[in-house]
C-alpha cells in the first residue's frame, strides 16, 4: 500500500477544475470539466485496483491535524470505495449530458458540478466527524445553484424546498455531533463506530441523525422535496441527485446510525420498517399516475430507497449487503433513466409522457437502452436491480415475513409503472409528428449509454466484483449490530442441513423459485 | 506611581481624546474642505490606538495588574480584544464614508470626529470595571451615535432615524441607570469586583435581582436583542449607509463586550439569575430576527433583522457562561463584524445611474450578470451568515453551539439551531434574487476602489480560506476570554 495521498488528490482535482471552469468560457469550461472528471475516474480505477480486498478495514488513510478540533482525516473502507467509484463513474457522464444542453453561464455550471464531485467524494472519505459534516452540508450551495439557475419553470420553489428541507434535517445532526464528541472525547469516526453511547442518549442521537439522513435518503413522508427538485433540475443535476446525493443518506445510516447507535437502531427499527413499507406502496402508486417522466422516476427513486432502508434495518448480512448493492444499482439505473429522459427532452423540450409515443420506430437504439434500464429498475434477473433487491428482501424476510411481503409489492408495482411508462413512450403509434421525427442516439449519447448499460449488466451477471470489497466491512457492521437483530419469524439458514421449521421451508422454497 | 501606571494603561484612550480635540480645532479652521484630511488623520489615530492596545492582547494580561484609576477601568486582554474590533469597525466607517457623503455633497469635518468620539466611548465601555465608568462610556458613545444617525441633515429619513434612536436610546439609558442605582443600593458598591463579592453565590435579594434585570434590559437595548430590538430596523434603514455599517459593527461589539463583562464578571457569582434572561433573549432574538426579516424588501432593514438574529446566536455563547462560551462569542463577533462590513459595503455599492442608493431587494434582480463580483460577494456573505459550511460563518455558529452543548445547554442549542433554518430562508431569498431572477439593470455606476478592496478582503476572510485563521483567532479570543473570567 502506497502512502501517496490519492484521496486528497481525488478531492483536489475537481476543485482545481472548478476554479478553472469558473473563470473560463463555455467551451473551455466543459473541456476542463470533462478532463477533471476523467482524471478522477482514472484515479478511482487506480484506487479500486490498489484497494486490498480483505485487508485492513480502513485503507488509504491520511491524517493531518488542522486546527481546534478539526482534523484532515481521510480513509475508506469497502463500502466507501464502492460509493466513490459510483461517484467518479457518473460524473463524466453528467458532464457529457450537459455538453450541448447548457448554454447560459456554463462556466459557473461546470464549476458547481465539479465542486459537487469534490464534496461527494469528501463525504465518503471523511473520517473526522466534523469534516464529514462540512462536506455533507456544503453540497447544499452548489446544488441549490444548479437547480435554481439552470432548472425548469418551477425551479425557485424546488430549490428552496431542497435547501431548507435538507438543512433542517442536518442542523440537528450537528448538535448531536457536539454531544457525541463531548461524551466520547474524539472526532474520529472509526473510534466512534466502536464507542458504546449510553442507551438513553442513543435514542436522541439516533433521532437527530435520522432527521438528517431520512431527509437525504429520502424517506416517506419527508420525500416531497425530491420530485420537485428532480423535475426542475437539469438532466445532469437529476443524475447526480439520484445517483449519488441520495446515497449519502444510506451511507449515513451505514456509517453512523447503525454502528454508533445499535440499541436505538433496534428500538426504532419498527418505525423505519413502517415508514419504508409505506413509502414502497404509496410512492409506487403515485408513480403510476404521473404524467411527467422525471417525476415518475423520482417517485420510483423513493420506493427504491425504501428497499434500502428495509434492508439496512434487517441487521443481517443479506440485508446490509443488499442495501449497498441497491444503492449502487439505483445510482446507475436511475442515473441512466434520467439520462434517457434527458435524451428525448433535449430533442422535444417536454417531459410530458403523452407528447411521445412509438419511439421504437424512429429511435430503435434508444428504445433498446431504455428497455434495458427499465428492466434493471424493475429488478429483472441478470440486471443490477435484481441482485440488490433480492438480497435486501431476503434479509428482511429473515426478520419479518410481513414486512418482506409488503416490500415485495414494490417490485410488482415497480414493474407496473415502469412498463406502463415504457409502453406509452416507446411503443404504440407515432401519435406526434415531432416525436416521430426525432433522430436516434448520436455518438455522444452512445458514449454515455454504453458504460451505463455495461455496468448494469456486469453488476447483474457477476455481482461478486462489487460484493467482494465490502464483504469484510459488512461483516464488521453485522457483528456490531448483532445485539440489535430481532428474533425473526423466518430465520433462513444457509448451508444448514434442513431448514428449522415449516415457515422457513416455505421461505427457502420461494427463494429457489425466485432464482 | 499608581497614577503613571494608570496613564500608561489608558494610552489608547488618551491618544484618541487628544486627537479629537486637536482635529476639532483643525476642523474649526479648515472647515469642510479639510474633512478628507481629517478622515485620514482620524484613521491614523485609530491605527495608533490599535497598536497601543495590541500588546496587552498578545501578552494576555489579566487580573489586578490591569486595573487603573483605582479599579475604575480594567485594561485586560479582553478589553484589548474588543477595542481592536471596535477600531476596525470605526476605521471601516471612516474609509467608506467620504465617497458616500460626497455624492450628497454632505461630507462634513464632524463625521470623522464623531466616529472617533464614539470609538473612544466604546473603548471606555469595554474597559469598564465600575458601573459609573460603564455609564460614562455608554453615554459618550450614544451621544455621538445619535448625531451620526441624523448626519444627512437634508434627508428626512436620516433625521427621523436620529430622533428615534435618541428617544429610545435615552429611555434605555434611563432603564440602565435605574438598574445601576438599584444595584448600588443593594450591594453598596459600583465596582464590578465589589458587586461580585457583595452578592456572593447565595440567594439573590429581590432588590439586587431588580437591579440586574434593569441593567440587562438597558444593555439588551444597546445590542438590539429581542424584545428590545424595535428601534433597529428603523434606525438602520434611515441612517446613512456608512453610519449603518458603523452601527452594525463597533457599537454591537462594545455593548456585547460590556454585557459579557457585567454578567460574567460583576454578576459572575449569580449565573442562575441572568442565564435565563440571556437564554430567553437569545431564542427570541433568533426567532424574531429570522421571522422579521422574511417580509422585508429593503436590504438595510433585512440586514437589521439579520443583526438581531446574529446577536441571538452570540447570546447562546454567553448563556453557556464558560470560558469556551465567551471565547466562542468573541470568535463569532469577529466573523460577524467582517460579514457586516462586507454586507454594508455591498449596500454602498448599490447605486443607480444618478448615484442614488438602491435599497430595494427586488432591484438587485440578476445582479450576478451585471455586477458578477459584487453579487458573488453578497452571496458569500449571505451563505456565510446562514452558517452553511464551508464558508467561515459556519465556524462562528460551530464554536457557539459547541460551547453551549459543552455547558449542557443541549435543548437551547437544538432550538437555536433549528430556528437558524428560518434565518437561512431569507438569506437564500437574497441569493435567489441575485442569481435566479431576471436582470433589472438598476444598479449602475463604477465601484469605489476603497470599497472594492474591502469587499475583496472580507470575501476572502469569509471564504473557506478564513479557516486558516481559526488557530490565531481562537488563541486570541481564548486569551481574552480567560482574562475576562480570570477569577473563575
Amino acid at each position: 500500500m502506497s502512502h501517496f495521498p490519492i484521496l486528497s488528490l481525488m478531492l483536489l482535482v475537481p476543485l482545481i477544475g472548478a476554479v478553472i471552469s469558473l473563470l473560463s468560457g463555455r467551451d473551455t469550461a466543459r473541456k476542463v470539466a470533462l478532463l477533471a472528471t476523467l482524471v478522477d475516474l482514472a484515479l478511482g480505477v487506480v484506487l479500486w485496483l490498489q484497494y486490498d480486498i480483505g485487508g485492513a478495514q480502513w485503507q488509504f488513510q491520511e491524517h493531518a491535524a488542522l486546527f481546534a478540533g478539526f482534523e484532515w482525516k481521510l480513509g475508506i473502507d469497502g463500502i466507501a470505495l464502492l460509493l466513490i467509484a459510483l461517484t467518479v463513474f457518473l460524473m463524466p457522464i453528467c458532464i457529457g449530458a450537459s455538453w450541448n444542453s447548457i448554454e447560459k453561464r456554463a462556466g459557473e455550471y461546470y464549476a458547481a458540478f465539479l465542486l459537487m464531485e469534490t464534496l461527494m467524494i469528501g463525504v465518503f472519505t471523511a473520517q473526522d466527524l466534523f469534516l464529514f459534516y462540512i462536506m455533507f452540508e456544503a453540497g447544499l450551495i452548489p446544488m441549490y445553484l444548479i437547480i435554481g439557475i439552470w432548472g425548469g419553470a418551477e425551479r425557485i420553489y424546488a430549490s428552496y424546498k431542497f435547501f431548507l428541507y435538507t438543512l433542517l434535517g442536518s442542523v440537528l445532526m450537528l448538535i448531536a455531533m457536539f454531544w457525541m464528541v463531548n461524551e466520547a472525547g474524539t472526532t474520529d469516526i472509526p473510534t466512534l463506530m466502536q464507542y458504546d453511547f449510553p442507551a438513553h442518549a442513543q435514542t436522541w442521537l439516533f433521532l437527530a441523525f435520522f432527521a438528517s439522513f431520512a431527509v437525504k435518503m429520502p424517506m416517506w413522508p419527508v420525500h416531497t422535496w425530491l420530485p420537485d427538485a428532480h423535475v426542475q433540475a437539469p438532466t445532469a443535476g437529476s443524475v447526480i441527485l439520484a445517483g449519488v446525493l441520495l446515497k449519502m443518506g444510506g451511507y449515513g445510516f451505514i456509517r453512523f446510525s447503525l454502528p454508533m447507535f445499535p440499541i436505538a437502531s433496534a428500538y426504532f427499527a419498527p418505525m423505519v420498517w413502517t415508514l419504508s413499507i409505506a413509502a414502497v406502496v404509496i410512492t409506487s402508486l403515485i408513480a403510476l399516475v404521473q404524467t411527467d417522466m422525471k417525476k415518475l422516476i423520482a417517485y420510483s427513486s423513493v420506493a427504491h430507497m425504501a428497499i434500502v432502508t428495509v434492508g439496512l434495518f434487517a441487521f443481517n448480512r443479506q440485508g446490509l449487503e443488499g442495501s449497498v448493492v441497491v444503492m449502487l444499482s439505483h445510482g446507475i439505473v436511475s442515473g441512466a433513466l434520467f439520462l434517457a429522459v434527458g435524451v428525448i427532452y433535449d430533442r422535444l423540450h417536454t417531459r410530458e409522457i403523452v407528447r411521445y409515443g412509438g419511439l421504437a420506430i424512429n429511435m430503435p437504439y434508444y428504445a433498446l437502452f431504455f428497455l434495458l434500464f427499465t428492466m434493471a429498475s424493475i429488478g429483472l434477473p441478470g440486471t443490477s436491480g435484481f441482485v440488490g433487491e433480492f438480497l435486501s428482501l431476503m434479509g428482511i424476510y429473515k426478520n419479518s415475513t410481513w414486512i418482506a411481503l409488503i416490500s415485495t409489492t414494490g417490485i410488482i408495482l415497480g414493474a407496473a409503472y415502469m412498463l406502463y411508462l415504457y409502453r406509452r413512450v416507446v411503443f404504440g403509434e407515432q401519435k406526434n409528428a415531432d416525436a416521430a421525427a426525432m433522430l436516434d442516439l448520436d455518438a455522444r449519447e452512445w458514449l454515455m449509454m454504453v458504460p451505463l448499460a455495461a455496468s448494469v449488466l456486469w453488476m447483474g451477471i457477476y455481482p461478486e466484483s462489487f460484493m467482494a470489497p465490502m464483504r469484510k466491512d459488512i461483516g464488521v457492521l453485522e457483528a456490531r449490530v448483532a445485539i440489535a437483530r430481532p428474533k425473526g419469524d423466518a430465520d433462513v439458514k444457509f448451508g444448514g442441513k434442513t431448514p428449522a421449521v415449516g415457515v422457513a421451508t416455505l421461505g427457502s422454497a420461494q427463494l429457489k423459485g425466485a432464482k | 506611581m499608581d497614577f503613571i501606571h494608570s496613564l500608561v494603561a489608558v494610552s489608547a484612550e488618551e491618544l484618541i481624546s487628544t486627537a479629537v480635540l486637536v482635529l476639532l480645532l483643525v476642523a474649526a479652521w479648515g472647515g469642510d474642505k479639510a474633512s478628507r484630511a481629517i478622515s485620514i488623520a482620524a484613521f491614523a489615530v485609530l491605527v495608533g490606538a490599535a497598536a497601543l492596545a495590541l500588546p496587552v492582547l498578545c501578552t494576555g494580561q489579566s487580573g489586578a495588574a490591569t486595573l487603573a484609576f483605582g479599579g475604575h477601568v480594567k485594561l485586560d486582554a479582553f478589553a484589548a480584544f474588543a477595542k481592536l474590533l471596535i477600531y476596525v469597525g470605526a476605521g471601516v466607517a471612516l474609509v467608506i464614508a467620504p465617497a458616500y457623503f460626497d455624492r450628497f455633497k454632505a461630507m462634513r469635518a464632524e463625521f470623522p470626529l464623531l466616529v472617533l468620539l464614539a470609538a473612544l466611548g466604546m473603548g471606555i465601555m469595554v474597559s469598564a470595571n465600575d458601573l459609573l465608568t460603564l455609564y460614562i462610556g455608554l453615554e459618550l458613545n450614544s451621544l455621538a451615535a445619535y448625531v451620526l444617525a441624523a448626519f444627512l441633515r437634508a434627508d428626512g429619513r436620516s433625521a427621523e432615524a436620529g430622533l428615534k434612536y435618541f428617544v429610545l436610546g435615552s429611555l434605555a439609558s434611563g432603564i440602565l441607570l435605574y438598574g445601576i442605582s438599584l444595584t448600588y443600593g443593594f450591594t453598596g458598591t459600583t465596582s464590578f469586583d465589589g458587586i461580585r463579592v457583595a452578592l456572593g453565590s447565595g440567594a439573590l435579594s429581590i432588590g439586587a435581582t431588580f437591579g440586574l434585570v434593569f441593567v440587562m434590559a438597558g444593555l439588551a437595548f444597546k445590542i438590539s436583542a429581542a424584545p428590545f430590538h424595535m428601534w433597529t430596523p428603523d434606525v438602520y434603514e434611515g441612517a446613512p449607509a456608512p453610519v449603518t455599517a458603523f452601527f452594525a459593527t463597533a457599537p454591537k461589539v462594545a455593548a456585547l463586550a460590556l454585557l459579557m463583562r457585567v454578567t460574567l464578571d460583576a454578576f459572575g457569582g449569580q449565573p442562575g439569575a441572568w442565564q435565563q434572561i440571556v437564554i430567553m433573549a437569545a431564542l427570541l432574538s433568533i426567532v424574531i430576527g429570522a421571522l422579521g426579516a422574511i417580509g422585508q424588501d429593503n436590504i438595510k432593514r433585512l440586514l437589521a433583522y439579520s443583526s438581531i438574529n446574529n446577536v441571538g446566536f452570540m447570546l447562546i455563547g454567553l448563556a453557556a457562561g464558560t470560558v469556551a462560551g465567551a471565547q466562542a462569542m468573541l470568535v463569532y463577533l469577529v466573523i460577524y463584524v467582517v460579514s457586516s462590513v462586507a454586507a454594508f459595503v455591498v449596500v454602498l455599492e448599490l447605486r443607480d445611474e444618478a448615484g442614488n442608493p438602491v435599497e430595494s431587494i427586488a432591484a438587485l434582480g440578476g445582479l450576478s450578470r451585471t455586477r458578477p463580483g459584487l453579487a458573488a460577494v453578497l452571496a458569500i456573505v449571505m451563505f456565510s451568515l446562514a452558517g452553511i459550511p464551508p464558508l467561515f460563518g459556519f465556524w462562528a455558529k460551530f464554536v457557539v453551539f459547541q460551547a453551549a452543548v459543552q455547558a449542557h445547554l443541549v435543548v437551547l442549542a437544538a432550538i437555536g439551531i433549528a430556528a437558524s433554518v428560518i434565518g437561512a430562508f431569507y438569506y437564500l431569498k437574497v441569493v435567489k434574487v441575485l442569481y435566479f431572477d431576471d436582470a433589472t439593470d438598476t444598479v449602475r455606476g463604477t465601484p469605489d476602489t476603497a470599497n472594492t478592496v474591502l469587499l475583496f478582503g472580507s470575501a476572502v476572510f469569509l471564504s473557506p480560506l478564513g479557516y486558516l485563521l481559526t488557530l490565531d483567532l481562537g488563541r486570541f479570543a481564548g486569551k481574552a476570554a480567560s482574562a475576562l473570567l480570570h477569577f473563575a
